[in-house]
C-alpha cells in the first residue's frame, strides 16, 4: 500500500471534521487541545496515511498539506 | 515550507501532492466551519494557479458572505455592489478583454438584487465566468430567505417555512441562464464530497479555458451548505444539501458546448 | 464664454448632447456606458454611430444600475470612462456614484437635468443641483459638479472633467440640462488625442508578481479604517475647494444688485443684466462654474458692496442656499425662479430686478 502522511495547520484548522469524514483510511481525529482561534483541531493519529487527499479537496480552510511516497523509479 | 531538519528528513522519500496555491493569500478565511466558499474559493485559485493565468485575471466580489474574497485571492481584485458584479465585470471586460475575468457570487447577490445584471451579462455572451455559490439562505445578514430557499425551509424570515402560496418559489437561476443564446458553458456543481470537488474543480477548469475562445459566458453553480445560516454542524448540512438541495437542484452540466 | 479659439479647433455647428459625445471621443475616451433617456438619447446615438469609425466601446446597458456599475468596473481597471442619463436615471445611479466616490474612481458622469420629481417631464430643469452638489447617494463624498451654460462648455468641461476626474482620483459630474442638451449653437473643438492618459498604478488590470493585488473596493468594516479613509476624502476635497474653483462675473464690479446663477439659467441673468444696465440698473452676475467647489468665498466678498442678491433658478430654490450661506445675513438674498421644466425669460427676471431696485435700500429678505 502507498504510504502518505498529511501535515496540518493546527491553526488555522476550525475543526469541522469534514475531513475526518472524508477520509477512508479512519485516520484523522479532532484533537482534545485547542487552537489559538479556540478550535479542537483535526489530528492525523494513524500510521496508514496513503495520501489520497481527500481530506484536502474537503477542508474549507486550506488546512492541509498531503503527501505521498515516491513511486519506485523503475530501472532503465 | 517549513525547512526544519525533521521536516527535511519525513520528506524524505516522499511528494507534495496537495499543498495551498499561492494564488490564495495567508489570510485565514472568516468563513464559518465547514463552509463551502472556502472549498470553492480553494479551486477556483487553484485553478488559476494550474493554468497560469493569475497574472491576467481580473476577479469581482460579491456582497454577501464572501464579501472579503479580495483578501484570500491574491490577485487584482474589485468589490461590487450588492448585485451588481456581473455589471462591474462587464466594464473591466470590455476595457481589458484578453484578461480572464470573473465574478463570484451567492444566491442573494446573483439571484435576487442583481438577477437583472446576471440575466443581461449572460444574454449579451459577456466573456466573464460566473460562479454562482447557491447555498439557499443570506448568510452574512443572518440566515434569512434567499430567492433559492427551498420551499418549507426554515429561515429567519421564514420561521415557519418557506410558504411558496405567498412567498413564491426558488429560483432555478441556473436552469434560467442554460436557454439564453449568450451562454456558452452552464453548470451546476457541489463541494460536500472529494469526488463532487474534482468535478467541480473540472468545471471551473473548462470555464476559463472557454473563456479563451470568446464564445459567450461560463456560467458554473455550486450547490453549497451554510451550517450556520442551517443550524446544523458541517457534516449534518452536507448530508442535508445531499438530500434536500441536490434532488432540487440536480447536479450535471446545463448546457455545454458543441463539438466543433 | 468668450474663449479663446485656437487654430487646431474645428468648428461644427452641433447639439449640445451630440458635442459633448464628441468631445469625449476627441478626449480619449476607452468606453461609455448608458442607457437611453430623454432628453440625453443624443449622446448614446452619436456614440453607438461613431464607435466602428473611432477608437472606443459603447455599450448600451440594461439600466442606469448596470451602466454605472459598469463604470466602476472600467474605471477600476484604468479605463477613462463616461456615462451620461437624465434626472431619473441619474437617481437610479446614485448608489453606484457612491462607491466611486469611496473606492476614488475617476469617471466623467453627465446629468442632462429634466423637471421633477419623479417622472416628471421631459422639459430642462436645474431641478438635480442638490442631489449633484450636496451627495445624492449615501455617506459623506463629494462630486466634483461642473455646469456648462453653453454647448461650447458641453465639448470644453468634458476635457475638464477627465482632467479633474484622474487628478483628484473622483467623479465629476457635468450638471447639465435638457435645453442645453438639444439647443445648436457653433462649437470650437479640441483636437483628439490631446488628452493624455496614463493607465494607473492602481487598476486592476492583472497583477504581476513584482507588486501587491490592487484591490478596488470600497469596504473598511473597521470604524477605525473607515474614518480613515473618510478623513482622506475629506482632505481631498478641501484640497479641491482650494484649487478648483471657477466662476464669472459679469458686470459685478459697481453692482448694487447681484444675480447669480448657473447654466441655462446665468445666460439669462446674463441678458437681464444687459436690459437692466440699458435701463440705468447696476446690476452684475455671478455665474458659478464649479457647483462643487461653490465660491463661497467670492460671494462673500460682493457681499461687502453690494445691496442685495436675486438667485435665479430653474428650480424652487437650490442654490440659493449656498448663496445665503456665502451672504451669511450681510445683504438680503432673494430667490426667482421657474420648475417644472418652464425656463424663465430674461424679461421676468428683469421685472425682479426693476422692483428691488426700486426700494434698494429698504429691502428685506422675507420671502423663502
Amino acid at each position: 500500500m502507498i504510504k502518505g502522511y498529511i501535515e496540518i495547520n493546527k491553526d488555522i484548522c476550525k475543526g469541522c471534521e469534514l475531513c475526518i469524514e472524508a477520509c477512508p483510511q479512519g485516520s484523522l481525529r479532532l484533537s482534545t487541545h485547542i487552537n489559538t482561534r479556540g478550535y479542537r483541531y483535526v489530528e492525523l493519529v494513524e500510521q496508514n496515511c496513503t495520501g489520497c487527499t481527500n481530506c484536502a479537496l474537503v477542508c474549507p480552510d486550506v488546512a492541509i498539506t498531503v503527501f505521498r511516497e515516491q513511486k519506485p523509479k523503475k530501472a532503465v | 515550507m517549513s525547512t526544519d531538519v525533521l521536516t527535511q528528513e519525513l520528506q524524505q522519500g516522499f511528494d507534495c501532492v496537495y499543498e495551498k496555491p499561492d494564488t490564495l493569500t495567508d489570510t485565514r478565511f472568516h468563513y464559518c466551519p465547514g463552509c463551502g466558499h472556502g472549498v470553492a474559493h480553494r479551486i477556483l485559485m487553484e485553478t488559476i494557479q494550474e493554468l497560469g493565468i493569475a497574472e491576467q485575471t481580473v476577479g469581482v466580489a460579491p456582497v454577501g458572505c464572501s464579501v472579503f474574497a479580495y483578501h484570500y485571492m491574491n490577485i487584482d481584485m474589485q468589490e461590487a455592489a450588492h448585485g451588481r458584479a456581473c455589471a462591474v465585470a462587464t466594464g473591466v471586460k470590455r476595457v481589458l478583454p484578453d484578461r480572464y475575468v470573473f465574478t463570484y457570487q451567492g444566491d442573494g447577490d446573483l439571484a435576487a438584487i442583481g438577477t437583472a445584471e446576471t440575466i443581461h451579462a449572460v444574454n449579451r455572451g459577456e466573456n466573464i465566468l460566473i460562479v454562482f455559490i447557491n447555498n439557499a439562505i443570506y448568510g452574512m445578514t443572518g440566515g434569512q430567505m434567499a430567492p433559492t430557499t427551498l420551499a418549507k425551509m426554515v429561515t429567519s424570515t421564514t420561521p415557519y417555512g418557506r410558504e411558496t402560496d405567498w412567498i413564491g418559489f426558488p429560483l432555478k437561476m441556473t436552469d434560467l441562464v442554460a436557454h439564453l443564446p449568450g451562454a456558452y458553458y452552464v453548470t451546476r456543481q457541489a463541494v460536500h464530497t472529494p469526488n463532487a470537488v474534482r468535478k467541480a474543480k473540472k468545471a471551473i477548469r473548462n470555464a476559463f479555458e472557454y473563456q479563451k475562445l470568446n464564445k459567450g459566458t461560463c456560467f458554473v453553480e455550486i450547490v453549497s451548505n451554510c451550517p450556520s445560516g442551517w443550524k446544523m454542524n458541517p457534516s449534518d448540512s452536507n448530508k442535508w444539501l445531499e438530500e434536500n438541495m441536490l434532488p432540487f437542484y440536480p447536479l450535471g452540466d446545463l448546457k455545454v458546448p458543441e463539438k466543433a | 464664454m468668450q474663449e479663446q479659439i485656437s487654430k487646431e479647433r474645428e468648428i461644427r455647428l452641433m447639439k449640445g448632447n451630440e458635442a459633448l459625445a464628441e468631445a469625449a471621443i476627441r478626449a480619449g475616451m476607452h468606453a461609455y456606458f448608458g442607457y437611453p433617456i430623454t432628453p440625453q438619447s443624443e449622446i448614446l446615438e452619436y456614440l453607438t454611430e461613431q464607435m466602428p469609425k473611432r477608437n472606443f466601446k459603447v455599450l448600451q446597458a440594461e439600466s442606469e444600475v448596470a451602466s454605472i456599475n459598469m463604470i466602476y468596473g472600467a474605471a477600476g481597471a484604468g479605463a477613462r470612462v463616461m456615462t451620461t442619463s437624465s434626472s431619473p436615471g441619474i437617481s437610479l445611479m446614485q448608489e453606484g456614484l457612491s462607491y466611486i466616490a469611496s473606492a476614488e474612481l475617476p469617471c466623467v458622469v453627465a446629468n442632462v437635468v429634466r423637471g421633477g420629481p419623479g417622472l416628471g417631464t421631459i422639459q430642462p430643469s436645474q431641478g438635480d443641483y442638490f442631489q449633484a452638489v450636496k451627495g445624492g447617494g449615501h455617506g459623506d463624498y463629494r462630486l466634483i459638479v461642473l455646469a456648462p451654460n453653453s454647448v461650447q462648455e458641453m465639448a470644453d468641461f468634458v476635457f475638464d472633467g477627465f482632467r479633474l476626474a484622474e487628478k483628484y482620483r473622483n467623479p465629476v459630474m457635468i450638471l447639465t440640462d435638457g435645453a442645453l442638451g438639444q439647443m445648436m449653437e457653433k462649437v470650437a473643438l479640441p483636437p483628439e488625442g490631446s488628452l493624455e492618459h496614463v493607465v494607473p498604478e492602481w487598476a486592476t488590470v492583472g497583477k504581476p508578481k513584482t507588486r501587491e493585488p490592487n484591490i478596488i473596493t470600497s469596504l473598511f468594516i473597521e470604524p477605525e479604517k473607515m474614518q480613515a479613509v473618510n478623513i482622506h476624502l475629506q482632505k481631498k476635497y478641501k484640497t479641491i475647494e482650494e484649487n478648483e474653483i471657477r466662476y464669472e462675473e459679469y458686470h459685478t464690479e459697481d453692482a448694487e444688485i447681484i444675480l447669480t446663477a448657473f447654466g441655462l439659467s446665468s445666460r439669462l441673468c446674463q441678458k437681464a443684466v444687459d436690459l437692466a444696465r440699458e435701463a440705468g440698473i447696476k446690476v452684475g452676475l455671478l455665474r458659478p462654474i464649479t457647483l462643487f467647489p461653490f465660491p463661497y468665498q467670492r460671494i462673500s466678498e460682493l457681499a461687502h458692496d453690494a445691496k442685495a442678491f436675486l438667485t435665479v433658478e430653474m428650480n424652487a430654490g437650490q442654490m440659493v442656499e449656498d448663496v445665503r450661506l456665502a451672504v451669511n445675513g450681510k445683504k438680503p438674498v432673494f430667490f426667482t425662479g421657474k420648475m417644472g421644466g418652464i425656463i424663465p425669460s430674461p424679461e421676468e427676471i428683469l421685472a425682479k430686478v426693476e422692483e428691488m431696485a426700486a426700494n434698494i435700500n429698504n429691502l428685506t429678505e422675507v420671502e423663502r
